[in-house]
């Protein structure tokens, strides 16, 4: 248990500090495809494929042996004619959605995709709203006045620019 | 015995910050002017007992003091000095003890600062404060103890990971905590204002150089951070969207959001409820950084659910602060006056729009950082969320945001004249239109995005520039009465300018270090020439060296440019035996703002060496930026109007020398 809790304290530890953990030399000279076409579709799909065994990294950088197996294993596949798309589907088929670094748009992840786009529309929105209100209300304070007097101010700033800071 | 008075030092620490949690705030509450002040000699005393108490762990660590566990874990004889210090930090209990160091040092900074500061403000921001000491003091004290003995002391130490072993791990956590921290103190002033419901432009005044001065350490602690991952991790990536560089981005944008609204509150009493709501968000947002990097819950949720006491405990802190402060954000701000009106079109609408872009790519990061934990916590289902989705995400929101910032300065307050600040725009948009033009006919269709990108930085810089100039009105009044004008604008301005032109610069090393990058991975042998970008490479052979407290391989690599030997490189791969672990420490060339970066991988049996090189077009402009940003940033915190305790502007100005406000 102490050698456990040793272990995960120093994977906190290595996580709080590091960020991605040492990835020495990823991609080696033998696993380089000949086609530089091909090589350059597989470092692209590389680089969107999670190594599952580190923290946060892609096979392209990893320097796992599992990374080096899923590299080799893109490039068979591509040489054997798969598109970027079939590669990705074998692997998912077989690791899983987890080893995509960018997650596919799915209902489980809508949420994902569309907070940020979200967020800003929110916010435009919100702003909209306060700059009617701020055209129906009064430059001067908030709160300090009754209907009736609302109602003389109104009737003073009729035709009025809105503008009297 | 000296290890023992820290741990006392610590103790009685967290005694008197229940007494600067209770008794000013009750002061302020009650106006009863003696409780109030004992704020300020409390936290000064707060200040003496936790330095005390990091000086004695500092001194087990100096002399090797293996009784103590966390120096047992954490350290080694045969260290080099600087690393002993830096190792101080360099662990969770360390770490922790070094965030509320900082924390009171800050609550000292604010008693010593603040004698302009009405009394029940005062007294109520550093209550704030010590509520937030107490709660990690007695984290501190109930979980992570850095003082906890061993009975029978080793003989030799665990070492330190080598990895944190380098000058740059020694200064990004201090850097990085400061800017954590600092923002604790725009926190505790935005409490204070919703406890005593008052809130003017003089509390911006009052909060704005502390929100520059913790925006500046974190800048700085996110550089240190990214340039030390470039150069020690071996593959020449500078940014990975990791979660715990989110952690310290998030309250980074949020931050910069906040600096910028402060702005409008001060200069217009405008956007005083969404400020104090910005400055919470942001301190917030530090806090979730220091639960994510701290708990472990990024491992995993499962690693965090084996041994969550000090998840669980960061967690209540965490809820009790952020869920406290928004519940008393929903019942009091209602309270705060709302005031100041402006049109869209103004130097406040550009403000406002700088902050709903920044806080909605804030909010893209935070949800892109905890979904794979909710959904793993709610569903069970795994999965990753990484640089590819943030850029996909992230990056759209920053393109407008970026391209309108030559505009905001340029607009007037109340109302702007969209169409005058285009014209002083169109030499800068000129000068960016070449760059873009140079850029394509240069690499041509190979790199379609990057003529864009190139353009985008050009267009930030020179509009940064041209907003200066033309605040000198140099073109209308000639060259040495617009030059005497520049020297008399206030110093605020000189820190804009230098602010967004150190973005500019930044964006400028991201696309041409991402798009013109030359890459080589090849396994070499004694003897052999590669060429790389123009330089001609070649391995003469590799070598063991013995360092003090770890063995390395050391590769050799001659540089030569057209014939002539001009540099060597020696990229070497280490081992520490204490950890066993082993490191690859790339060689990195400068040649102005490019570099040549070689790192070596596996060896073979032959002599031969697999190596990776790189050549990367201006790459250091990504951190001289953030350089250029945090000078801006200092030379706004001496601005006269901001000086802490200045009084109002007293020295009387020529009528030509007058800032043109």
């Amino acid at each position: 248990m102490i050698q456990m809790r040793r272990f995960i304290l120093l994977l906190a530890l290595l996580a709080s500090v590091l960020a991605p953990l040492t990835a020495v030399h990823a991609l080696a000279p033998d696993e380089v495809l000949a086609d530089p076409v091909l090589e350059q579709r597989a470092r692209a799909l590389s680089s969107e494929l999670r190594c599952m065994v580190c923290q946060n990294q892609s096979i392209d950088d990893s320097d796992a042996p599992l990374a080096k197996d899923l590299r080799v294993l893109v490039r068979e596949r591509l040489v054997a004619g798969d598109s970027d798309a079939q590669v990705i589907d074998y692997l998912v088929s077989r690791y899983g959605e987890f080893v995509l670094l960018k997650p596919k748009v799915a209902w489980h992840t809508l949420a994902l995709w569309i907070a940020g786009p979200l967020a800003l529309i929110a916010g435009i929105a919100g702003l909209l709203l306060a700059l009617r209100r701020q055209r129906k209300a009064q430059p001067v304070a908030a709160g300090g006045l009754s209907a009736a007097e609302q109602a003389e101010l109104d009737q003073i700033l009729k035709g009025g620019t809105g503008d009297k800071s | 015995m000296i290890v023992e008075t820290g741990h006392f030092a610590l103790v009685l620490a967290f005694v008197l910050a229940l007494i600067q949690s209770v008794v000013p705030v009750w002061g302020a509450v009650t106006s009863d002017r003696r409780l109030m002040e004992t704020a300020a000699p409390v936290a000064n005393a707060l200040f003496v007992l936790v330095a005390l108490s990091f000086a004695v762990l500092t001194w087990a660590y100096l002399a090797s003091d293996f009784s103590v566990v966390n120096v047992w874990e954490n350290s080694h004889s045969a260290k080099p000095l600087i690393f002993k210090i830096s190792g101080v930090w360099g662990n969770h209990e360390g770490s922790m003890l070094l965030w509320v160091l900082i924390l009171v040092l800050f609550g000292s900074l604010v008693a010593l600062f603040s004698g302009n500061v009405p009394a029940p403000l005062r007294a109520t921001v550093l209550g704030v404060q010590g509520w937030i000491t107490a709660a990690f003091l007695l984290f501190i004290l109930a979980t992570s103890n850095p003082f906890e003995r061993i009975p029978q002391a080793p003989i030799e130490g665990n070492d330190l990971n080598p990895l944190l072993q380098d000058i740059g791990l020694a200064i990004h956590p201090p850097l990085l905590y400061l800017g954590y921290v600092g923002f604790s103190i725009t926190f505790a002033f935005a409490v204070a204002a919703l406890i005593l419901g008052r809130i003017d432009a003089a509390w911006a005044r009052w909060v704005r150089p502390w929100a520059l001065l913790a925006w500046v350490f974190l800048t700085l602690g996110i550089a240190m951070g990214s340039y030390w991952a470039y150069y020690e991790l071996g593959w020449g990536g500078w940014w990975f969207w990791d979660p715990v560089e989110n952690a310290s981005f998030m309250p980074w944008l949020a931050g910069t959001a906040l600096l910028h609204s402060a702005i409008v509150m001060e200069k217009r009493e405008a956007l005083k409820v969404w400020t104090v709501l910005l400055a919470i968000f942001t301190f917030s947002l530090s806090l979730l950084g220091t639960f994510l990097v701290r708990s472990g819950v990024l491992t995993s949720v499962h690693a965090f659910a084996v041994d969550p006491e000090r998840g669980l405990f960061i967690l209540v802190i965490l809820c009790i602060f952020i869920g406290g402060s928004f519940t008393l954000y929903a019942w009091r701000a209602p309270l705060l006056k709302q005031g100041g009106l402006f049109a869209p079109i103004s130097r406040e609408g550009a403000l406002v729009l700088n902050n709903l872009f920044l806080t909605a790519a804030t909010v893209s990061v935070l949800v892109g950082t905890l979904y794979p934990l909710a959904l793993e916590a709610v569903t069970g289902e795994k999965i990753s969320v990484g640089a590819p989705f943030f850029n996909l995400t992230f990056g759209p929101l920053m393109i407008p945001l970026l391209l309108a910032i030559p505009f905001g300065p340029l607009l007037a307050w109340k109302r702007g004249d969209l169409l005058a600040a285009t014209q002083r725009l169109y030499a800068a948009f000129g000068v960016a239109l070449l760059a873009a033009l140079a850029v394509f006919w240069a690499w041509g269709m190979r790199q379609v995005l990057a003529p864009i990108g190139v353009g985008l930085a050009v267009w930030i810089m020179a509009g940064a520039v041209a907003e200066l100039l033309s605040r000198t009105r140099i073109t209308e009044i000639g060259l040495s009465r617009g030059l005497s004008r520049l020297v008399g604008l206030p110093r605020s301005a000189f820190g804009t300018m230098l602010g967004h032109f150190g973005v500019g610069v930044t964006l400028l090393g991201i696309v041409m270090a991402t798009a013109f990058q030359t890459e080589l991975v090849r396994t070499v042998r004694p003897g052999d020439t590669f060429d790389m970008a123009g330089y001609q490479l070649t391995f003469t052979g590799i070598a063991p060296r013995q360092g003090p407290n770890y063995t390395e391989q050391v590769g050799h690599l001659v540089v030569r440019q057209g014939g002539a030997e001009i540099a060597a490189m020696d990229p070497s791969k280490r081992i520490y035996p204490a950890r066993g672990m082993p490191t690859t420490e790339a060689s990195i060339l400068t040649f102005g703002f490019s570099q040549l970066y070689v790192s070596l991988g596996e060896t073979r049996d032959d002599g031969a060496v697999d190596i990776r090189a790189y050549f990367k077009p201006m790459i250091t402009l990504i951190w001289l930026g953030t350089l250029v940003m945090s000078i801006g940033g200092i030379i706004s915190i001496t601005d006269r109007r901001l000086r802490v305790g200045a009084p109002k502007p007293a020295r009387a100005k020529t009528a030509g020398l007058s800032p043109a406000e």
